[in-house]
């Protein structure tokens, strides 16, 4: 058979669109009819409010993007966040850093069981990380005895509520997460790796690449983002509240990864895509209840976003 | 002749020491540990565990999520997955108690109607749009949530289902010392085992989740039986909602969370594989049972607290997955 | 004569501007078993899928028992009473054997349940009929692939087929199971049911086929009787060789003089062995040397290639490079003792189609460029420039999607990903195919260039003026063992048809 150049069709059409930059043509609608519609939308508080809310969000789900990007799903990031938030008042009295750095060494442990139990076990990533999910956050009651500690720590409290050049610290940290996210997708030796391992996992192996080892340190990542989410929780509830905290956060991690763009195919990431994603879906909800319609309505919206989103990149996941 | 006899009997099992030791996961494996678990439940609490009432109750808190399992055990049998079932019993138990108001016949018919149609928009996006059950039925979670806060506005609003009305009568019912649910779900899982083992649509469902190119090539109805198992989830899961709202007299719209990940733990115990293909409904009435009686089990020990139920659950789904699928691989191969 | 079960009347079809056939005709007749045969590419699995419904002809027409088949669906061909036997079984592994005889019309009682006990006992009758006795509860994986492959075939006849399209169905089996699936082949004739058998094996087209018709580039080359035809001028046909006169200068651009290489080889694999696909092949090629391996599709080319590489487990098999050997061999441990290898699946194996024409270049030297984490950009700039400059790779940037370009500039981009590793040994398998003439062209010329700058090479290639043009010394497969070594002038494609053509465990009939 002869040479079979592949002639893509390259029009610019309506759908090529919405893949590449329906996240952001949402958010921008949504912004202009706030701006329109909403009284004391744009307003410094309200913004920050919004930002802070979906802070735990965004940062999970860049781990979530990452662990997407080699084909498979993390749904333990909540329970690992509940983990995370069980050991910071135990190990206070260490100090306040000493119980950050073991709340997020705890998430990297959970991660590392996820990243051997898919990698070297072979087990699908979603039984492994729903086994997780379960254990941990049964690991994360027994830690706490089940109950909410209220903690008063300043260094947390800072980490919780204050700002620099009136930007929200949790705010900054999650600029530092998706800075480095992208550098290491992008620039780094690393990111190569994930990519070709979810995007033809028989090629990275005969190009020699450690497959097994870059599965592993891609849920371990997810598990300190988690952790680290954990504890920006913690400190902004001032409480620990290993019951509640990061219950569903899973889901709303991994619509935000589907609709900022990245298929769950594997292979392709977009990491300030997901970040929008997550925005898109706090406006969403913020909309919806600044307008004064019921929480409920923000639910199936989103619903309808999710399905909308996946529907609009179908043609796109086979490549 | 014999040449075809020898050449399958050398393609045999090997013997692994776990089959040596009757542990098969698919099939007694289950069954065996929940055995065992009960013997050493009774003789370790004695009266406490092992009392008719106690035992009552591990049955009552078992039906629902047998329900909603029976129907999980079709949708992963036939290779997808429902992680709407959580939300859909809370939307139903809603609507139950929203329909009583005209009866007992629309608090009954009311949700399961509108069960079966999410159910249907799953399975159609599914089965013939063929998007990811696992973002669609994401998407249906979020969805049948909020419409379940809609109807009961925003959760201000408890609907009470009338003492007096059929409904909660036959909710409380007990025939034989078994309450209402308990038959109910044990008439659906019945029905189920019939449906899936002896008609076609049963075996079509294990073939498509074995292999769906081949079921394609073989003329199987692909679409149409992805497209049934997904109502049939949704149904059955409008089913355990009603029956909850019998049961409590009320509907709330909070109830449910995480039973979708519980329900796929009890199929996936129970020996059915998560890539579909292969289990049995008797395996999942055994994970059922073998989840509920170890929570069970754990709230008797003074000691422990109920949250390492849920260590336990998580551990013993990991490691029954591992030996599964160490099973299955070498089976395979 | 009968009508024929099958006609198809001049029938052609093109994808996308490439011809996939052309003009082909064929007709099977009932109770007969035709072999179809013809390397890759010529068109074999594009005729069959014209017969089942999968495509519809451009131009021709097929007709099923004298009237014109217009199948929407395989499932209607099916129906109408064409049976597919693919290469890889296609029943479903987990369910019973009955379950599988029964899937989709399944007996059923009257109040219509299945009636396992009536399809147990029907499956066994009909099981028997075939001469496999096997318990038919059983699950389906559970037995051999030959007795699986003849539950594939009673499914098909049990559907009442009047025509059984068997697609290389002997390619997995072990040769105690062909003797078998070939027994019940004969049955099928002698049934009077039509059959068109796939295969590159030669030993059965003569062992069971009453006619044969050859493809070749998506024409027929030939159709006929077996019995006037000859293993070597069969062998010759699919080629593309005249017996008589085969001329020493082809095509290609391979330098004139490949020379042998004597003296200690850099690469050495001895006795690889996995059953049933390789038996014992041994290979060793010295720095500076290229080494051809040839032999039909199956014959264990590609499974050679593999096992040096690592990339499948060995019953048994030793490989060093410069005499040493790693102890756990894999891809990665291959490729840091100096083994490349281009793969010959070259969009599921080799492109990682989202990722730049860069990215896949430097892909497996990521380890070696990268320090701290990060790959230095200028490095990679170096030798990706060097490389699309070097291989002539036509690409508008770096940054294109690799999964934009053509086949060629794939597979060039597949080659600089091995090159710029510096490897002591370089796999090739199926370097040009499916690429254009052009790039065919550069691509070979590189192999000897490179050849001539001491690097080893193992080309592996279903094109046997390929292999004699560009190898100095060519070992031949049949069956997954080295059959022949062939070296200096014996070095032509006569000698390699010759040793292909041999009938198994005796010589060439000529």
């Amino acid at each position: 058979m002869s040479d079979t150049v592949t002639a893509r069709p390259t029009r610019p059409d309506i759908l090529t669109f919405l893949q590449a930059g329906g996240v952001y043509l949402a958010i921008a609608l949504l912004l202009l009819f706030n701006l329109a519609c909403t009284p004391n939308f744009a307003t410094v508080a309200n913004l920050r409010l919004q930002l802070v809310q979906v802070v735990p969000v965004m940062i999970v789900a860049i781990g979530m993007a990452l662990v997407i990007a080699t084909e498979g799903i993390d749904l333990s990031v909540g329970s690992t966040m509940a983990i995370s938030a069980a050991l910071l008042p135990l190990y206070l009295g260490y100090g306040t850093w000493p119980a950050i750095a073991i709340a997020m060494l705890a998430g990297a442990a959970v991660g590392c069981v996820n990243g051997s139990l898919v990698a070297f076990a072979r087990m699908q990533p979603i039984i492994a990380t729903l086994g997780t999910l379960v254990a941990c956050r049964g690991l994360a009651l027994v830690l706490a005895d089940g109950r909410l500690t209220e903690i008063f720590d300043p260094i947390l409290g800072a980490l919780g509520s204050d700002s620099v050049l009136g930007i929200p610290i949790s705010v900054l940290l999650v600029l530092v997460v998706t800075g480095a996210a992208a550098i290491a997708v992008h620039r780094a030796a690393f990111g190569r790796q994930l990519l070709a391992v979810g995007g033809n996992r028989a090629a990275a192996t005969l190009a020699g690449l450690p497959v097994k080892r870059t599965l592993v340190i891609v849920y371990v990542i997810s598990g300190v983002l988690a952790a680290a989410a954990g504890v920006l929780t913690t400190a902004r509830q001032g409480a620990s509240d290993p019951s509640f905290v990061g219950l569903l956060i899973e889901l709303s991690a991994i619509t935000a990864v589907v609709v900022g763009g990245t298929p769950l195919s594997g292979g392709r990431v977009r990491i300030l895509g997901t970040l929008m994603g997550a925005l898109l879906m706090q406006l969403i909800t913020a909309t919806v209840i600044q307008q004064d319609l019921p929480d409920s309505t923000a639910r199936m919206l989103q619903a309808g976003i999710i399905v909308a989103a996946v529907y609009v990149q179908r043609g796109r996941t086979r490549a | 002749m014999t040449a075809v006899e020898d050449s399958a009997a050398t393609r045999a099992e090997p013997r692994t020491v776990a089959r040596l030791l009757w542990w098969r996961p698919d099939r007694a494996g289950t069954p065996i540990v929940l055995a065992l678990v009960l013997v050493a439940g009774s003789l370790i609490f004695g009266e406490s565990f092992a009392s008719g009432r106690n035992l009552g109750n591990i049955a009552l808190d078992s039906s629902y999520l047998l329900l909603i399992a029976t129907g999980m055990t079709f949708v992963i049998l036939s290779g997808g997955i429902d992680l709407s079932v959580g939300s859909l019993l809370a939307l139903s138990g809603v609507l139950t108690a929203y329909g009583s108001r005209w009866g007992t016949l629309a608090a009954v018919l009311l949700p399961l109607a509108v069960c079966g149609v999410i159910g249907l928009i799953n399975g159609l996006l599914i089965g013939r749009a063929r998007i990811a059950p696992f973002i669609v039925t994401l998407a249906t979670l979020l969805f049948a949530r909020g419409l379940a806060f809609a109807v009961a506005d925003e959760g201000n609003k408890v609907y009470i289902i009338p003492a007096d009305l059929t409904l909660t009568q036959l909710g409380q019912a007990r025939w034989l010392g078994l309450s209402a649910p308990v038959w109910c779900a044990l008439v659906a899982f019945a029905a189920g085992v019939v449906v899936l083992n002896r008609t076609r649509f049963g075996q079509a469902t294990f073939a498509i989740g074995d292999s769906q190119e081949a079921a394609e090539l073989m003329g199987l109805p692909v679409a149409r039986v992805r497209v049934l198992v997904y109502v049939l989830s949704a149904l059955l899961t409008g089913l355990a909602g009603v029956l909850v709202a019998a049961q409590t007299q009320s509907g709330l719209p909070t109830i449910g969370e995480g039973r979708e990940l519980e329900a796929i733990a009890a199929v996936v115990i129970g020996g059915t594989l998560l890539t579909g293909g292969a289990g049995s409904l008797s395996g999942t009435l055994a994970g059922v049972l073998l989840l509920k009686v170890i929570q069970n089990l754990i709230n008797q020990v003074g000691t422990l607290t109920t949250y390492y139920q849920q260590v336990v659950s998580g551990t013993f789904l990991v490691v029954v997955v591992l030996i599964q699928s160490r099973l299955t691989r070498r089976r395979m191969r | 004569m009968t009508t024929s079960a099958i006609d198809v009347r001049s029938v052609s079809k093109h994808f996308a501007g490439v011809r996939a056939l052309t003009g082909v005709s064929l007709e099977l007749h009932p109770g007969e078993v035709h072999a179809l045969v013809g390397e890759n590419g010529a068109g074999k699995s594009t005729l069959i899928k014209l017969i089942t419904g999968v495509y519809r002809p451009d131009d021709g027409e097929v007709r099923y028992l004298g009237e014109p088949a217009t199948f929407a669906h395989p499932r209607d061909a099916q129906a109408a009473g064409i049976s597919t036997i693919y290469q890889e079984v296609n029943l479903v592994p987990m369910r019973s054997v009955a379950g599988n005889l029964y899937l989709g019309r399944e007996p059923t009682n009257r109040i219509g349940l299945i009636d396992f006990r009536r399809m147990h006992r029907d499956a066994r009758d009909i099981l028997a009929g075939y001469g496999i006795a096997v318990d038919v509860r059983r699950k389906l994986g559970e037995l051999g692939l030959g007795v699986q492959q003849m539950i594939a075939v009673a499914r098909a006849l049990s559907t009442d087929a009047r025509v059984v399209i068997m697609d290389e169905p002997t390619s997995s089996l072990e040769p105690r199971e062909v003797d078998l699936l070939l027994d019940v082949v004969a049955l099928l004739r002698s049934r009077q049911a039509a059959v068109l058998y796939v295969t590159h094996k030669l030993d059965e087209v003569f062992r069971i086929c009453d006619r044969v018709t050859v493809l070749r580039d998506g024409r027929l080359v030939h159709t006929g009787p077996v019995a006037g035809t000859t293993r070597l001028r069969l062998v010759a046909t699919m080629l593309g060789r005249d017996v008589d006169q085969i001329r020493r200068h082809g095509a290609t651009t391979f330098d004139d003089h490949q020379r042998e290489v004597t003296g200690t080889p850099v690469l050495r694999a001895e006795g690889l062995t996995r059953r049933p696909l390789l038996d014992g092949v041994s290979v060793e090629v010295h720095a500076g040397e290229v080494v051809g391996l040839a032999g039909l599709l199956g014959s264990g080319r590609t499974e050679t290639a593999e096992a040096i590489f690592g990339v499948v487990g060995l019953d048994a098999g030793t490989v060093s490079v410069d005499g040493d050997s790693a102890r756990r061999w894999n891809p990665a441990a291959a490729i840091r003792s100096g083994i490349g290898m281009v793969p010959e699946d070259r969009k599921s194996e080799g492109i990682v189609g989202e990722l730049s024409v860069r990215d896949n270049i430097v892909l497996a030297a990521l380890p070696r460029l990268t320090i701290a984490g990060f790959v230095s950009r200028r490095r990679q700039d170096e030798i990706v420039d060097t490389f699309i400059r070097r291989l002539r790779i036509k690409t508008s940037s770096p940054d294109q999607r690799v999964s934009d370009l053509s086949g060629g500039n794939q597979q060039k981009v597949l080659l600089a990903r091995m090159l710029c590793l510096h490897p002591k040994v370089l796999i090739l398998d199926e370097p040009t195919r499916g690429i254009d003439v052009g790039a065919k062209a550069e691509i070979q010329s590189l192999i000897s260039e490179l050849a001539a700058l001491g690097l080893g090479v193992l080309l592996i290639s279903s094109e046997l003026e390929e292999v004699v043009e560009g190898a100095g010394r060519v070992l031949v497969l049949r069956d997954g063992a080295v059959v022949d070594m062939l070296r200096g002038d014996d070095v032509n494609e006569d000698r390699i048809m010759h040793a292909i053509a041999q009938a198994s465990g005796g010589s060439a009939d000529v």
